[in-house]
């Protein structure tokens, strides 16, 4: 395929992030500036001071939605993507019904009980749509320990073995990575 | 028995397991857990009495917090 039937492809689809923090904000962009069609993006969180060690949102964007400041910064890269945001927090109904037209879905939440959630709804509710997770990026370090695993269409991007505490902050580099590493199999995905 | 687990091959003496076998053999001692097997969710409250058979494709996603 060459690149502008690449760019061509990618503008047809749509692909859902559910969590705008480390992994969504960061995923989102690279999807944005690959020339996505559509992006849906639900969180229910407002940008805050500890988010700017690694999540894509600016000084001047403290206080607001994420999902607003998220669109914002993705219009000023690429306005020719479709943004659809949601100011919610996702339970097991409505992810069904924001994400249920989405050719893909990204989950990019935080916490583990909600990942748990996310991925048990999509395997009973969405079972068609191929679920890109990220898993275990805390730390600094130890590159070479993050992947992609496969299993049927859940696709599950991290070391899967680092969890967030005093020692092992969240950092730029490695939730980069994993985001990065999410966005890079949804267009491996969508492309082949 | 012969199973896949997380995409790798495993043997066991045994010919068939619950899961909570499994995950006491496995020593998967971790609490937030998504267990697939042959694609199909098995919620917690089966994990005593679900059994693992010859040639199932058993997927064990052990859930942390980070993103």
């Amino acid at each position: 395929m060459t690149f502008e039937e690449i760019k061509e492809k990618l503008k047809s689809y749509s692909v859902g992030i559910a969590g705008a923090g480390g992994l969504g904000s960061n995923c989102a962009v690279a999807l944005a500036r690959a020339g996505i069609g559509k992006l849906v993006i639900a969180d229910f969180d407002i940008v805050s001071e500890s988010n700017l060690n690694r999540q894509y949102f600016f000084r001047d964007q403290l206080g607001v939605k994420k999902v607003v400041a998220l669109k914002e910064n993705i219009n000023r890269i690429n306005p020719t993507v479709q943004v659809e945001i949601r100011d919610i927090k996702l339970n097991e109904s409505t992810i069904v019904s924001v994400f249920k037209d989405c050719d893909i879905l990204v989950e990019a939440f935080d916490l583990a009980e909600m990942k748990k959630m996310l991925i048990e709804t999509c395997i009973t509710e969405l079972p068609k749509t191929p679920l890109v997770v990220g898993l275990g990026m805390a730390g600094y370090g130890d590159s070479n320990s993050i992947k992609v695993r496969k299993n049927s269409n859940i696709y599950i991007c991290g070391d899967e073995k680092t969890e967030i505490s005093d020692q092992y902050p969240p950092l730029a580099p490695r939730v980069g990575i994993v985001a990065n590493m999410q966005a890079n199999t949804v267009l491996e995905i969508l492309l082949k | 028995m012969n199973i896949t687990l997380n995409n790798r091959p495993e043997s066991f003496e045994q010919s068939d397991l619950t899961i909570n076998q499994l995950l006491e053999i496995k020593k998967f001692t971790f609490k937030m857990l998504v267990i697939k097997v042959n694609g199909e969710l098995v919620k917690k409250d089966e994990y005593e009495s679900f059994q693992i058979k010859d040639g199932d494709d058993v997927n064990v996603l052990h859930l942390i917090s980070g993103g």
